[in-house]
């Protein structure tokens, strides 16, 4: 049976590797501090096996978790106080570029079109085989299926060197930066909120203000909430441990029987709403505006505000009506 | 009551625009310690949190074949497709835009379009010139803004509305990290995606509807501008 905790145990080797390869790139400035993150977030996988068994008694090798606390803490530092840097990308010319675009054609989408391919069937019609764990069917289809996609590319490009696509990715692990960890970092967060009763301090306010077993209100109350807290913090991922651990968890799922996939995906959808209108997700709509040399900066945000608002609503609308 | 100050922290860090993850690390610190934990409780938390959500990060694994193909011209392949696009309206053209930036950002292909990969170089010249073609004349800046906000409006709702559909983005993969950590559940991201699919269809109707009134919009102004120029000003009057 093929365990979860493999692909974990690959993710871990994939940064370790490409860690290495940033201590060896003296383009990069900051090469050793970016190397000691990569390789440190490499360990934390295998190590997180060891926490993980601990956690769920399942009789398997244990580890303490405070250490791995400590390298998470050590990973906020390194990526909070800007010791990541990045090197010189190792890329093709734009000539390369174009001349492979004219001898692969559209061929070149097969590989990427292989990650989902896999993923789906391992998901569908091979999770009841037993031949994946229970219940992470799709996690190590992903996992599979980039494995599959690697080989795929290799072929249809005719690359031989197996450093090419690391060497690429750790280009793109660089442009990425602490971007990468901050969601695995906010799903921290909401578990911390949890556990220090931030959810049960929430529910009370709104048990406060909303008036008993209304559905429809805490729905309105979840959705607008998580477009509030999303246009104030410009990040709809961080609105979202906030907002479930306060409504979406307690109130809609627990209290009121929610359906859980309906509630939590159309709540972070509503956020994404609140991400179309607000210039503190200046990466999403302040960005796009100085690369257009717009006079008006907020352009994109008005052509997007209408949208917006009509989305929320629909949101609102498809959880109350079908998650229910 | 006082945890709350942890949701404080959150905000205020993220509204002064301090380095995210420095702001996730000291609130979560913070909320720790004044929700009643010793300093080596808030270690084991958050150790053991991310041990719980490990899951969020595995689309690292992606990142090499993306590379790789990158490299061989994945972008320049898509800069061509859409470049054949020719002929459509202004509308029209953004509209067909919206529907390729949903349809791959659903297959996970998120980093093929892109303000900086397609739009600048090649979504709203085309626009632009869609819009010159079909009104016949120069498009006077007031409006050059505004096709070129909306090519960026229609990638920007194309991306947010399409990549939930995908089981392998980090929205979803928190969505299952914190749900399956905290409250020990066994959520699978594609239960997640396909719900992720109403909006995206809502969305497409939405905003590509709005994209098809641009035209209309386009050479209603177009009209008025000429009409200002052909109208000779009084002496004296500034514009």
């Amino acid at each position: 049976m093929i365990k979860v905790e493999w692909l974990y145990w690959l993710v871990g080797l994939v940064f370790v590797v490409m860690a290495v390869q940033m201590a060896a790139d003296r383009s990069n400035p900051r090469r050793w501090t970016s190397a000691a993150f990569w390789g440190l977030l490499g360990l934390t996988f295998p190590y997180g096996t060891g926490v993980a068994n601990a956690t769920a008694h399942n009789g398997g090798w244990t580890l303490p978790a405070e250490p791995l606390g400590l390298a998470v803490l050590a990973l906020i530092v390194l990526a909070g106080f800007n010791f990541l840097g990045k090197g010189e990308p190792v890329t093709s010319t734009a000539q390369e570029r174009e001349a492979s675009a004219t001898r692969l054609g559209s061929r070149i989408f097969v590989p990427a079109l292989t990650i989902p391919l896999v993923a789906i069937v391992c998901a569908s019609v091979l999770d009841t085989s037993g031949l994946f764990e229970t219940g992470k069917a799709t996690l190590i289809g992903l996992g599979v299926g980039c494995l599959a996609a690697l080989v795929v590319g290799m072929l249809v490009t005719g690359e031989r060197r197996l450093s090419v696509p690391l060497h690429s990715g750790r280009s793109m692990l660089e442009a990425m930066g602490s971007a990468l960890l901050l969601p695995q970092l906010l799903a921290v967060l909401g578990s911390i909120f949890a556990l220090a009763g931030v959810g049960t301090q929430v529910g009370r306010i709104v048990h406060g203000i909303l008036p008993d077993n209304s559905t429809y209100l805490a729905v309105v109350a979840y959705c607008v909430g998580m477009f509030l807290f999303t246009v104030i913090m410009g990040n709809a991922f961080a609105a979202f441990p906030v907002m479930t651990a306060a409504i979406g968890w307690p109130v809609l799922i627990e209290q009121m029987h929610g359906n859980e996939a309906a509630v939590l995906a159309i709540g972070m959808l509503a956020g994404f709403a609140g991400t179309l209108c607000t210039p503190m997700a200046a990466n999403f709509n302040i960005v796009p505006a100085t690369l257009l040399e717009l006079k008006d900066q907020y352009g994109p945000i008005k052509a997007q505000l209408p949208t917006a608002l009509p989305l929320l609503v629909c949101a609102t609308v498809i959880m109350a009506l079908f998650a229910f | 009551m006082i945890v709350l100050l942890g949701v404080v922290v959150v905000i205020l860090g993220f509204v002064t625009r301090r380095n995210p993850v420095l702001v996730v690390g000291v609130a979560g610190v913070f909320t720790g310690l004044i929700g009643g934990m010793d300093p080596l409780e808030v270690l084991a938390a958050f150790g053991r949190s991310f041990a719980d959500s490990r899951s969020v990060t595995v689309f690292a694994v992606a990142l090499p074949v993306i590379g790789l193909l990158e490299r061989y011209g994945l972008r320049e392949q898509a800069r061509r497709l859409i470049g054949r696009l020719t002929g459509l309206s202004t509308g029209r053209f953004l509209t067909v835009y919206l529907l390729v930036r949903q349809v791959t950002a659903a297959l996970g292909l998120t980093s093929i379009c892109g303000p900086a990969q397609t739009v600048r170089p090649l979504v709203a010249p085309m626009a632009e010139a869609a819009a010159e073609r079909t009104t016949g004349a120069q498009l006077p800046d007031r409006l050059r803004e505004k096709v070129r906000s909306y090519a960026a409006s229609a990638d920007t709702v194309g991306l947010f509305f399409g990549e939930d559909c995908f089981i392998a983005i980090g929205s979803i993969l928190l969505i299952t990290g914190f749900v399956n950590s905290t409250y020990h559940q066994n959520l699978e991201p594609t239960q997640l995606a396909v719900w992720a699919i109403p909006l995206a269809v809502c969305a497409f109707l939405v905003h590509g509807a709005r994209l098809l009134l641009l035209d209309r919009q386009l050479e209603r102004q177009m009209a008025l501008a000429h009409a200002e120029h052909d109208v000779p000003l009084p002496k004296g009057t500034d514009k």
